[in-house]
């Protein structure tokens, strides 16, 4: 990477200390619901922290509405982090912090996967794996007819490209040339049943996705600098080769407390109140 | 009604040139297909609109998902491919990505039931009408003929929100007018009867017509519903008309579980108890055959279902 672009050292500290609130508030709402999914949900949160702060066109920023149509769009094809994109939203400003404590409950529009239709911000309905690049490439091919310069990221899991329906979108994306599409893979290495080389092995990842067309680059998905640089490069790439720029990113499932990292059994459980009081605890140092 | 069935025309080449002349009117209509496109006649359309084309190759999970991400830049897609793939292959990404979010997405699905003929059990689609009309959000419709397909696809264009729509692979007689207006909540009353209901849709309604007309000789009055519209059904007309005759037979090239049969059965049993034959593939695959074969090997021409409307008739007359 040349000329990488760069955070100062003011705005890594303060991502910083927005990414412990985001930790907060996800195990928060999780522990109220009783239900959700701790471990991939604390793996992306500096990726979506970066990308809404940092690099996406949206709502915040220019003081549009979420529907405005010159925005950025992502799109959680992991849609069981459902809580890092809803704590994500809620600092953004997209809905009342609250409201989170609404998340899984009946009646809320922080359905336990993100459902379009309700809250703002949520561009399409995700939670069965592996559709979202499908989904993300539509969108991209959408903009383009419209000759909308904006872009178009998706975040998948690693666990998740283990459906089919992800390779046949990733021909899709190369075959369409879709420069405006950043795709991002939160490469936790865990998956319900275990480690991800063991239940199927995905390595070597990169090469996979250079063999299908695709640009790639790789980061430690829990530094802002890299994630910023990464995605920031991505947007030129793309131009430059006329095609879809892949990031995969290394993360630690379970990111952020002690007891929950590189776990496979936090995938799918909440927290119980002495549990969160201890990681709260271990968040705010 | 006077039907020349001399005169045969492709539902499918309908749908390509209604496709193609809606496409000229609107620009934001897209089309996606999955390596089926001479099949599916969306080649009209791609010759005429390439930019407005998009073949996902032979991947119809990735091209209904596709389609639901254009919906969302306002853009009005049709997803074809076979019956077979576009329901069964696709039923999740279909329910999760497109109807759940109520997204504006139209399937015109081609090669609909046992017609497909020699390609056999593989891709005879006889639960697609069951698979989506199961689906919260779907509008399911199965046109006769040429002109119902045109205006159903005139329909799904205007309606907003995900449209079924199944065709035949063979070509049918026109069994509607030439000034025939589609419309959602009403089914038509072709012929009037008094002694026994039929209500068809797709390649089968003219079987019934045919019927009803060999009927008529023994001095049986046939009423026939031509139902295109599965889900939303019309309640009302089939009321009307069970209440009339007290005796409905069903009849559809597909399976008999789920499919119009089924959903008149639970619209009368809750509505209007009467007694109801249910036509079509009896809860079995199908096989390779020409067309018109195996409309006879799964009893749906009218000589062979003639006998079951005497049945039902009897049965009616005997309670």
């Amino acid at each position: 990477m040349t000329e990488q672009k760069k955070l100062s050292e003011e705005e890594v500290k303060s991502l910083e200390e927005v990414a412990k609130k985001v930790r907060e508030n996800i195990l928060v709402m999780i522990n109220a619901a009783k239900s959700g999914h701790t471990g991939g949900s604390l793996s992306p949160v500096e990726l979506l922290l970066t990308l809404y702060e940092k690099c996406m066109t949206h709502y915040k920023e220019w003081n549009k509405s979420p529907e405005w149509k010159n925005r950025d769009r992502f799109i959680l094809s992991k849609g069981h982090a459902s809580a890092t994109l809803y704590a994500t939203l809620a600092q953004m400003g997209y809905f009342e912090e609250q409201e989170l404590l609404t998340f899984r409950k009946l009646g809320t529009r922080l359905q336990g996967h993100p459902s379009y239709g309700l809250l703002p911000g949520i561009e399409v309905s995700t939670g069965s794996l592996g559709q979202g690049l499908s989904m993300a490439n539509g969108v991209a091919l959408g903009l383009k007819l419209d000759r909308n310069k904006n872009n178009v990221f998706v975040l998948l899991g690693d666990g998740e490209i283990q459906e089919g329906q992800v390779w046949e979108a990733a021909m899709t994306s190369a075959h369409y040339k879709m420069d405006n599409l950043i795709a991002i893979i939160d490469r936790n290495r865990l998956q319900i049943d275990g480690d991800t080389e063991q239940v199927k092995t995905l390595d070597p990842l990169d090469k996979k996705w250079e063999a299908f067309g695709w640009q790639v680059l790789e980061i430690d998905g829990h530094d802002f600098q890299e994630i910023y640089g990464a995605v920031e490069y991505a947007k030129e790439l793309g131009k430059q080769k006329s095609a879809p720029v892949m990031i995969i990113a290394n993360t630690i499932k379970g990111k952020g407390v002690t007891f929950t990292e590189n776990q496979a059994s936090w995938h799918g459980k909440p927290m119980n109140d002495k549990e969160l009081q201890k990681a709260l605890q271990e968040i705010r140092g | 009604m006077v039907i020349n069935k001399a005169v045969k025309k492709s539902l499918r080449i309908a749908y390509g040139e209604t496709l193609t002349e809606l496409g000229k009117q609107d620009e934001n209509i897209v089309v996606i297909d999955s390596d089926l496109s001479c099949s599916t006649q969306t080649q009209m359309f791609a010759k005429e609109f390439p930019e407005r084309f998009f073949n996902t190759g032979v991947a119809e999970q990735d091209a209904v998902c596709l389609a639901a991400g254009l919906s969302t830049c306002g853009k009005i897609p049709f997803v074809s491919t076979f019956a077979i793939f576009a329901t069964g292959r696709a039923w999740d990404q279909v329910r999760n990505s497109v109807a759940h979010p109520k997204f504006n997405v139209n399937f015109v699905a081609t090669h609909g039931g046992v017609t497909v003929g020699e390609d056999g059990a593989s891709h005879q689609s006889v639960e697609d009408i069951s698979l989506m009309r199961s689906i919260p959000h779907m509008i399911v419709i199965v046109p006769s003929d040429s002109i119902e397909t045109r205006e159903a696809i005139k329909f799904a264009y205007n309606y907003n929100g995900p449209v079924y729509v199944r065709l035949s692979r063979s070509n049918t007689p026109d069994v509607h007018d030439n000034d025939y207006n589609f419309d959602l909540n009403k089914a038509k009353v072709l012929i009037e009867g008094i002694d026994v209901t039929i209500v068809s849709n797709g390649e089968t309604l003219y079987e019934a017509i045919e019927c009803a007309q060999m009927l008529k000789k023994v001095n049986i009055d046939v009423e026939i519903i031509s139902m295109p519209v599965v889900k939303p059904i019309d309640k009302e007309t089939l009321i009307n008309s069970a209440s009339k005759t007290g005796a409905v037979l069903t009849l559809e090239n597909h399976s008999v579980v789920g499919g119009l049969g089924s959903s008149i059965c639970e619209c009368l049993a809750e509505n209007y108890p009467c007694i109801v034959k249910r036509i079509g593939v009896n809860d079995e695959f199908g096989q390779s055959g020409k067309a018109e074969e195996l409309l006879v090997k799964y009893g749906l021409t009218a000589d062979k279902f003639y006998d079951e409307v005497l049945k039902l008739v009897e049965k009616k007359n005997s309670k």
